[in-house]
Order: C-alpha cells, then structure tokens, then sequence
C-alpha cells in the first residue's frame, strides 16, 4: 500500500474516531428554567430544559418536565448557549507571546517544508498551558488552533481542539491549512503579490497532480514542494478540508473568489476579509464563509483602506456567513467582538451564531458542535446575562457534559491579592 | 511653499542670532541685562475651538465625572463651558435643546495613553516615527513633532467619545522623550490640537522593552541596566540644573561675565522633570519593577504621575496609594509578553478599592475607540469579585483621574461648573457593548454626531481612497 493511501487513511481513521473526549463519570444533567439559544432549529426558548446524557445533548425542550435521575442544574435567569469555537487561535501553542521561550506558533525555515504545508501543531498542543483554562471559564469550549507566521507559503495544518479533559484535547488534527495572499503573504514571498500568486497556483497544481499517486521515499518527483506537504495539501485541492486565506483587500478578495471558480473543489475561507462588505454578494454567491475581526476598521494599510465596523452586518445582510474570533491569550473577548458587530449592524442572532454554529459549520464539526442539539457534545455555557454584553459572564462551563472548574491562574492571582497581607509575604498566602 | 518656508526659518535665524550679539556688545558698557531665559513654549498652541451655539441637553442620566449621577437630568453648556447640571434650566437664546431621552450623557474621555499620529495608520516603516531608538535617553526629542494629524485614528477615536489624548513616545528607550496633551480635532498641523496650557508629559519605560532594543546596542541588557541608567540620567539633569542655578546666581550676584550655560535639550527636559513642570508617565508592568521605580522616585526626589500598563499594580495598589503615583491599565490585556504574565481582570477595581488612582488607557488606536467598554468589564469584573463600585465613581477612570495625572483637570475631566464644554451623549448606558457615542461636543462645539455622516471629519489620507466618508 503506498504511503500516500495509508495517510488518508489514517486521517478518515482520525475524522471517523474524533471523539476522542472521552466522559469518564457518565451524568446525566438538567439545565432547567434558562433562556436557551439552541443555535438549532429549535431558535431560542425562554425558560427552557436542556438534558444532557452520557456527555451529549439528549433534547432542549420547553419548560420544566419531570426529571428523574438528573442532576440539576438551576438557571433561571440566566441565558444558555452552547460553548464559543474560537475560530482563529494559537491556543495551546504559546504561553508568553514574546521574549518568553518557545513559541510553538512560530517556525524558522526547515528543509523538512518548503511551503510549510506540512507543519502540524496537533505535537504542540499544551492542554495545561495557562491560557486553556482563562479561555475555558469564560465559555470558549472549543478552538481552531494553528501556526501564525511560518515564513513561507502555508502556516501549517491546524487542529481543532477542545479545551476541557486535558489527556485528550484533540478533536481533529490537520483540520484546515492557513496561507495569506495579502500584503503580508507577498512580504514573505518574493516581495510581491506576482511571485505569491505563481507559488500558490504552483503549491495547489501539484497536490492535484499528486492525488492517487504513491510518494514514498523511492517514488520519483520533480515537483517544487516536498512529499511531506504535497500530502499535507492533497485533502486540501480534494475539498475535504478547508483552506484558510488571509485576503484583505477587495482586489485580494477577488483573486480568492476567482481561484476558487477556478477550482471548485476547493473549500476556501478567507480570513480577515477586511474590505470583504465591497464584495458581498460575490462572496455569498460562491459560497465562501468568512473569519473576520470586526473591530478593524483604520486604513492599518494599503491592504485595507476601506475597512468600517459595518463590515460584519453588510457581509452577513449579503448572506455571508460570518464567523468572529481571531485572539489567543484573549479569545475570551471574542463575544465582546461580536457585541461590537452587532453594535454595529451584524443581528444579534448572527453575533452569536458567529461563535458557535457559523464556526462549526465552517470547519466541518456541526455535526458534534456549535449547537445544543440531540446528539451532539454537551459543550454549553450558562450566562449570568447577554452573551454579548461585556458586563456579563460565564457562571457555569459545561464541556462534554463535565462542569469545568471555574478556576484559572488569573483567578487564583485576584483571590491571593484581593486583601493585601502584612503579617506575612503574599508567597504564603494561598487562595 | 518651500522657498517661503526657507525664508521664515532665515527670518528666525537672524532674529536669534540679532539678539546674541546684541547682548555680547552691550554687555560692558550697559548696566545689568536680563539673564538669559529659554524659551520654554517654543511650538506654542495654535488650538482654536469651534464656535458654538449654547446646549442644553436634557431628559439625560447624566454622570458628572467625579461620582455624581444626576437621573432625568439637563446640562447646560454656553460659551465652551459646563454651567450647570439640574432640572430647571432653561436654555439662553439662540441656544438648542438637545432631547437626549433615554440617553447618557458623560465627560468626555480623556485616553493618557496613545501613539495616534506617532505611529500612524497606515503602519509602515514611513510612519515609524514613535520610537527614536538610538539612545536609551533620548529626552530631547518631542512627540509632538512626529505627530502627523492625518491619521485617520484621531477620528476613529473621536467616534468612540475621546474628546482629549496624550500622546507619548513609544517604550523602546529608558526615557523616551516628550509627550504631549491635544484636543481631539484634528487638524493641519498638531499645533492645532495641542491642549492650550497643558503640562508636557515624558515617556519613561521599564523592564523589557529597552533592555530588549539595546540588549545588543551597546546595553543596558539588563533591569540593572535599565534603573542604572535612570539613575546615571537624573544625576546628569541634577548636574546640569546646578549649572543653570549658578549661571543665574552669578547673575543675580551682579557677577557680568557670567557665561551662558550651553543648552542640552536631552538635560534640560529631564532637569523640568525634576522640578516637577514636565509630568512623568512611566510604561511599567511588574510590581517589582514598580517598587524599584517608587525609590528612585525618592532618591532623585521628582513625582512619578502614572505608571502606565502596570498589570501588577493590584500586587502593589497600598504603596501607590501611599505614594500618589496613578496607574493607567487595560482592562484585560495580559500575556503577549512575560512581563504581562500576571495580568488579571480585576487590576483595576483592585486599585481604586485601594483607594490608589486608576486610570483606564488604551495604548491601541482601536482601543481607544472603546474605552467606555473596557471601564465596564472592569467594572463588572470587580462587582464579581465583591469590589462594589458605581458606574459614576467608575467613570473617574475614564475622564477625571486622566485629566489629573495629566494636569489638565482644572479645565476639563469632570461636568462641574466652568470647566471645558468637553461632553458625549451615549446612546445608551455606556457600560453596554451596545452603547454608542452619538454626539461629542469639545469645548461646546458639536464635532462628531453619529446620525449626521456628512458631519464627520475625514482625514486627507482618506479622500479618494475607498471608504471615504463611510461610516466607519
């Protein structure tokens, strides 16, 4: 069997088997009397009951049945929703961004790449890096998790990954790749937009010639990319995965629309999107979701003049659907970014579904999440409020049906400095 | 235009050189000249506000900046200034009423921490102008004259509410230079904007930054490094000043020949910080870094205004209570360097409980377009944690404790009686993410309405490029 099918196989193997969360104590927990957003056809019930079962959504229904054999959880007053995707982070990769050790979303140049196609940060992963739990408590039960700069064509394959049982956070490793075709992809390559674009076309041409053919060590090939990412790019060209392109401007932007006529197949998302309003319709007529941050809205360069907080609301009125939350160490804001959209133009239903369901569906895994639906894993975060209100906040994070300990470094610091000590160094006092 | 400017320059040229020798040849014959004085206002403020009509907003919930709610309320703004908030205020003539039912209305927000213009959209190496990385002193060089009023983010922020900024250097150098203190309304040339009569600011940066610009340009490399060269550059200023007091002790003594000192700009700023006219605000993040700096503070005997970013300023907030130093803080911020490790979301809550003053900042041009947002998740978060403050006191972040460690809060910072006209209507609680500024009068004058576009300031850059005059 030659080395290329035994890859795809291993990763159907990985896609087929991607529960890997694992719920140890089998509970079954009620949520009863809040206001729940389903993310689902169900819409939005006042006081609902969501049941959760062996770690998934058994049903949400209306009002307040008769439970037995529930553990139940309270929440009047206060508003469901299922747990935040963070779209677009590193986290897991990184602890201190700068200056502070090894950064795990970052690479130098390596012969083992010559695009950085066949990166793949599913090894780096640090379920117990500090960021994990400051995301967790504040509702954001899943991530997209790649590499930022490469210094090459692709950052990488990215992983999906859950942020609750630490022994496994992999839902979904080489889950979708990430390349730039703007100002800040020409800078790394060639200098030019005419030297990034040939290389593109290049990169994608020979993953397509390579699909069915073997690549082993012994296999003849002449293509410019390595074996290791002409596999790594092969899911890609086939559509079974998404590739994440970093276009900002509106001429940017067509290039993408225009490569993706060109190949079909192709399952692009742009990120950023930043002038995307100026061609909307484009964009939702050839289906292309968008990763965007809706706060940007200064001239930051040639590449995005025509940037406005409206970009969110006009993109989604086109019938584009929107996804919010590019941050790592503040993932966690990503809700007060969609606040801002909504401020702004984006309904608020649109705002929430941009972290949860617009998010799952992009990156393939709506199946198991982004809604609380029958069957799926029972990430759900109840609010003291509003989601989207910055005032308001995660109280209870349910992840796998598990309730996660509210606790994060950052907690344990207020609780230790919350009443300042003189009668001893603050190093004793624990919180 | 080239030409007239030369010429201007020659004028001045000849002016000063007039004078100079002037005083050498008349110096023997003549009884006691002047002592020599510098200049200390060399690029004096052009600022003009726009006329305006009076204002009376009214049907308001209205907090005053300085702890006061008034619900239902009006305020009464005419010729630039604050004249009262109440409910039986009627408004003069030719005067408009603004009905702000359901509506908030507050000082304006005053951002301690910007680099608008200094670092300006777009980002490019061209517009890198914040950061004279060349020495780690460099308190010679003046931000105000980096600052290019076309940025697109004086509006942007305007937008968000921000009627009043200073903007700093940025924290590549141990001493980075001068800060200064402008009014929100751009204009051609940042004389224009500078606040009338406001203190000059100086950057100063501890720990990372400038051992990490210098590690490898000839030092400091280290936190030693850094405090040594404080403490080198405060001696020298100490060593310069004597020099100037003996210059016009001589003088005074009636001792002729006394030679005029040579002027060293780098010395005569950090000699001003000393005396206490130039304001020193300080980029620093630990606590221990912070504890250091308090005792330089003593040593060289000057006052530190704020420490900004200070993400530990919660492990510390008793002794900058006890010291008067603010801290100007994110909300949130943490972690994208080591020295930002600890950051936590009730930082700021801690230190107002501490009864320390603190000071939200944004140090970002899209922060700064939602500071009254980062004032809430503090606010909320501290309310979490038992800290129980109210919005109104709250809004001393945003506006009074700024416009103090600023020296400006005799003219503005609060609603009180005589002070600048500087006033946003929200369209809502501000402390919602939903909350709008809608109308954002600076010194009476309305220059940013939210329901107008054609009302809107567009920046030069943006003329002819796509998006202009779009809602933004």
């Amino acid at each position: 069997m030659s080395k290329l099918i035994k890859y795809s196989l291993l990763s159907s193997i990985l896609l087929s088997s991607t529960l890997l969360i694992q719920v140890v104590d089998a509970k079954n927990i009620a949520i009863v009397g809040a206001k729940v957003h389903t993310m689902s056809s169900q819409g939005t019930l006042e006081n609902a009951t969501v049941l959760i079962q062996d770690g998934k959504i058994q049903k949400v229904l209306e009002g307040e049945p008769a439970l037995a054999g529930y553990d139940i959880i309270n929440a009047k007053g206060k508003v469901v929703t299922p747990g935040l995707i963070g779209a677009s982070t590193a986290l897991g990769l990184v602890d201190v961004g700068f200056s502070g050790g090894t950064n795990d979303s970052q690479s130098s140049l390596t012969s083992i790449s010559k695009s950085g196609a066949a990166f793949d940060v599913s090894y780096a992963i640090n379920p117990d890096s500090s960021l994990m739990a400051i995301a967790r408590i504040e509702g954001v039960t899943t991530a997209a998790t790649s590499m930022g700069r490469t210094g090459q064509l692709f950052s990488g394959q990215g992983a999906l990954i859950s942020l609750g049982d630490v022994s496994k956070p992999l839902l979904q490793a080489r889950a979708f790749i990430s390349t730039r075709v703007g100002s800040n992809g020409a800078d790394i390559i060639g200098g030019s937009r005419s030297v990034l674009w040939v290389s593109l076309e290049k990169a994608l041409a020979e993953a397509k010639f390579a699909i069915g053919k073997p690549l082993t060590p012994s296999d003849e090939w002449h293509g410019e990319l390595s074996k290791a990412d002409i596999a790594a790019l092969i899911p890609v060209v086939k559509g079974e995965i998404p590739l994440l392109v970093d276009a900002r401007r509106a001429a940017d932007i067509r290039q993408v629309i225009a490569l993706k006529q060109r190949q079909p197949k192709l399952n692009v998302v742009i990120t950023y999107a930043t002038e995307g309003w100026r061609v909307a319709k484009e964009l939702a007529a050839n289906n292309i979701p968008v990763i965007l941050d809706p706060q940007a809205n200064l001239p930051s360069g040639f590449d995005q003049l025509g940037s406005t907080l409206k970009n969110a609301g006009r993109l989604a009125a086109a019938g584009v659907k929107v996804s919010i939350g590019m941050e790592t160490h503040n993932i966690r804001l990503a809700r007060q970014h969609a606040g801002n959209a909504v401020a702004n133009g984006l309904s608020w239903e649109q705002g929430l579904a941009a972290l949860t369901i617009n998010v799952a569906e992009l990156y393939g895994i709506n199946n198991r999440l982004g809604s609380l639906e029958a069957g799926k894993l029972a990430d759900v975060v109840i609010w003291s409020g509003d989601p989207l209100e910055v005032t308001e906040a995660a109280e209870l994070v349910l992840i796998a049906g598990e309730p996660v300990e509210m606790q994060s470094r950052q907690s344990k610091l207020r609780d230790r400095y919350l009443r300042l000590q003189t009668d001893k160094p603050m190093q004793y006092v624990r919180p | 235009m080239k030409t007239s400017d030369n010429k201007r320059q020659l004028f001045k040229l000849a002016a000063v050189v007039g004078f100079f020798t002037l005083m050498s040849c008349s110096d023997k014959d003549k009884p006691k000249q002047a002592a020599f004085q510098i200049n200390q206002n060399p690029f004096p403020s052009t600022y003009q506000p726009i006329a305006s009509n009076s204002v009376l907003i009214t049907n308001a919930t209205i907090l005053d900046g300085i702890g006061g709610v008034f619900n239902n309320s009006s305020v009464l703004l005419q010729d630039g200034k604050v004249v009262a908030i109440g409910n039986d205020l009627s408004v003069p003539e030719n005067g408009v009423i603004v009905d702000a039912k359901g509506k908030w209305v507050t000082p304006g927000i005053i951002d301690v921490h910007s680099h608008l213009g200094v670092f300006a959209a777009p980002g490019s190496t061209a517009h890198s102008d914040g950061n004279e990385a060349t020495n780690p002193v460099t308190a010679e060089v003046w931000a105000e004259h980096s600052i290019w009023p076309q940025d697109a983010g004086f509006q942007r922020a305007l937008s968000g509410g921000v009627t009043v900024m200073q903007i700093l250097p940025g924290s590549a150098n141990l001493v980075g230079g001068r800060g200064v203190t402008v009014k929100n309304l751009p204009g051609t040339s940042v004389q224009d904007m500078k606040f009338p009569d406001a203190p000059y600011g100086m950057k100063m940066a501890c720990g990372e930054n400038p051992k990490r610009v210098y590690g490898k340009k000839g030092g400091p490399s280290t936190r030693m490094g850094n405090v040594a060269g404080y403490r080198q550059a405060w001696a020298d200023a100490q060593d310069y000043q004597r020099t100037w007091d003996q210059y016009y002790a001589d003088h005074e003594a009636g001792k002729q020949h006394a030679k005029v000192p040579k002027r060293d700009l780098k010395l005569e700023t950090l000699a001003l910080a000393l005396k206490g006219e130039i304001l020193v605000h300080m980029h620093c993040y630990r606590a221990d870094d912070m504890g250091t700096m308090l005792d330089v503070m003593k040593e060289f005997n000057y006052k530190i205004a704020a420490f900004h970013h200070a993400v530990e300023s919660y492990k510390i907030a008793d002794q900058l209570a006890q010291a008067g130093v603010c801290s100007a803080m994110w909300a949130d911020w943490w972690g994208f360097k080591f020295e930002a490790y600890d950051g936590i979301q009730e930082n700021i809550p801690m230190v107002h409980a501490a009864k320390a003053c603190a000071i939200v900042h944004s140090d970002s041009d899209l922060g700064i377009q939602r500071l009254n947002q980062e004032a809430a998740k503090a606010w909320a978060n501290g309310r979490r944690a038992g800290i129980d403050i109210s919005q109104a006191e709250a809004w001393q972040w945003l506006s009074a404790n700024p416009a103090k460690s600023l020296g400006i809060f005799e003219q503005t910072g609060s609603l009180e009686k005589g002070k600048n006209a500087d006033v946003v209507i929200w369209s809502a609680d501000p402390f919602s993410t939903y909350a709008q500024a809608e109308h954002v009068y600076l010194d009476g004058a309305l220059i940013y309405d939210r329901n107008d576009p054609a009302s809107w300031a567009v920046s030069d850059f943006e003329l002819g490029q796509p998006g202009e005059g779009d809602s933004k």
